[in-house]
């Protein structure tokens, strides 16, 4: 018998503010003291180095131009595939889904596409293309079936009344998908970014990692290689600061697009 | 969400012509196209399906295919056990979630390739750590989906299930099955995330496995037998898939029932 479900509705009463954020940063501190301790204790510091070693590491190569540069060149083939993903994703899902029977058609097809990783393509695109050029085309086609199928949930989730109403006061069908069924499936679109960038990062050092593209990911591959396992840590270290980094500009930017819906009004309210 | 989508569209013959329609079609404009391809890149269809017969219905299945599989499988199944059971504090307990929170923010956003090159220096070469990097890999949306799934039990459930005096195990398991939707959704995420790592982990060090046997077929250019193992990749992401919907379809039987919700294009 625990005592937390027998006094369940008081413990889930949430903390404050204040007292949730020192426990987070004790969580942190407690963790990077038990990181520190098992690798003092049981790994070599040369496989595993304690994060006393990695730390002044990563601060080291904050203030290094090569770091940057990676950072730049993953960011921009994550961005460009993107990009290309959204534009590709938001007009193919509009095309298919406001159409019935092109919507059924196809839908078996996109059932049996979207599962397949796209990093299959891997060994094939070598071949033709370059690896920078690869990687974009792996961010773009994983980020578009995230965008597609967010297009798709979107468009069948349009108020029916809505439409209708627009119908009635005789809005031409340019005037029904700005009106109604763009703002419907906006809130989709919004969900499909926060996802879509932890995606393109991902995919983005993936390109680095295998094939050497420029950027995080082959800078990681290799000071491994070279067995600079330091600094291999430290870069990984950043590289999920650089994920948070994106998901924040993520969610700040579905605010923005949002701002007007009930979910973010009430988001800002509860603050 | 899709799970439906073939199955709404089985109902009745002209269904099945429209869901086998469009992939028979480009099925059919792929085999015609490329019949008399002389790229040495794009091979013509026939060729690859050839090749495909040859090359993953002999030894190759035993010795590539199955170890794959079982790396795969081990992995998956350790991320659900520790992401349902971990996601399960994180969700009940709100001092464990403070606690965690800035954590588990963190390897959210982590990308999971990442860990590849960390565990080869720390593990090595070997099965272990393609294993544990799946599980890595997969863990945090199963993890983190728990949690939120945990977190959102009705609390009249929860008040009704004390009230009646239910024994503390009963009491886990009632939250545990509430939660079920949520661990599904993770699941699912998951699934996908693994087979990446898999190929991605055996692409950068094995010996044995798809994603290392597909590339090896590539730098020997034995391009047609490349194209099939790429077939034989996507072919596995969709039948897991497929497998994951079945299963999940009959687990969560319930759930449409209680919510009145049958999803569906």
């Amino acid at each position: 018998m625990t005592t937390g479900s027998r006094t369940s509705a008081h413990t889930r009463r949430p903390a404050g503010p204040t007292v949730r954020r020192v426990l987070g940063i004790l969580g942190l501190l407690l963790a990077a003291i038990g990181y520190e301790a098992v690798t003092r204790a049981v790994f070599s510091p040369l496989h595993v180095p304690p994060l006393t070693a990695i730390a002044p590491r990563a601060a080291e190569l904050l203030t290094e131009a090569r770091f940057w540069t990676a950072t730049g060149r993953t960011l921009l083939v994550a961005a460009v595939g993107l990009l290309i993903a959204l534009v590709a994703g938001i007009v193919v899902g509009f095309a298919v889904g406001s159409v019935p029977w092109l919507l059924r058609a196809a839908s078996s097809t996109l059932d049996f596409l979207r599962p397949v990783p796209s990093i299959v393509l891997i060994p094939v695109l070598v071949l033709v293309l370059d690896v920078a050029q690869i990687t974009v085309l792996l961010v773009a086609v994983s980020c578009f079936w995230i965008v597609l199928f967010q297009v798709l949930y979107g468009l069948r989730d349009v108020d029916q009344v809505a439409v209708d109403t627009a119908r009635t006061i005789r809005l031409g069908r340019l005037g029904r998908i700005v009106h109604v069924t763009w703002p419907s499936v906006l809130p989709y679109l919004g969900t499909a970014l926060r996802l879509i960038v932890s995606v393109a990062l991902a995919l983005a050092i993936t390109g680095g990692l295998v094939m050497g593209a420029a950027g995080l990911g082959e800078l990681i591959w290799s000071s491994q290689e070279s067995g600079e396992f330091t600094g291999m840590y430290a870069l990984v270290l950043l590289t999920g600061g650089v994920g948070i980094a994106l998901d924040m500009a993520a969610r700040l930017a579905e605010r923005r697009l949002l701002h007007w819906h009930v979910a973010t009004r009430r988001e800002v309210a509860a603050r | 969400m899709k799970a439906t989508v073939v199955a709404g569209l089985n109902r009745g013959a002209r269904g099945v012509g429209l869901a086998l329609g469009l992939p028979v079609l480009l099925f059919t404009a792929w085999w015609v196209f490329s019949a008399d391809s002389t790229s040495i890149f794009l091979p013509p269809l026939s060729r690859i399906v050839e090749a495909f017969g040859q090359v993953w219905f002999s030894e190759v299945f035993v010795r590539d295919v199955l170890p794959s599989l079982r790396r795969l499988a081990a992995g998956y199944a350790a991320a659900l056990l520790v992401g349902v059971g971990v996601g399960y504090l994180v969700g009940r307990w709100s001092v464990v979630r403070d606690l965690t929170s800035p954590i588990l923010a963190y390897f959210r956003v982590l990308p999971a390739p990442v860990l590849i090159p960390v565990l080869l220096v720390a593990v090595g070469i070997g099965d272990a750590t393609k294993l544990i990097v799946i599980a890595v890999g997969a863990v945090w949306p199963i993890l983190l989906n728990t949690a939120d799934g945990v977190r959102a039990v009705d609390e009249v459930q929860l008040d009704t299930a004390a009230a009646y005096r239910l024994r503390a195990w009963t009491r886990h398991g009632l939250i545990l099955r509430a939660a079920t939707p949520q661990v599904f959704a993770g699941a699912r995420q998951a699934l996908g995330i693994s087979l990446i790592v898999m190929v991605v982990s055996e692409m950068l060090m094995s010996t044995d496995g798809l994603g290392f046997t597909v590339i090896r077929f590539q730098r020997t250019f034995a391009i047609p037998e490349m194209w099939s193992g790429v077939l034989l990749l996507g072919l596995l992401g969709f039948g897991l898939a497929k497998v994951f919907e079945t299963i999940e379809r009959r687990a969560l039987r319930w759930h449409r029932g209680a919510t009145g919700r049958e999803e569906s294009w």
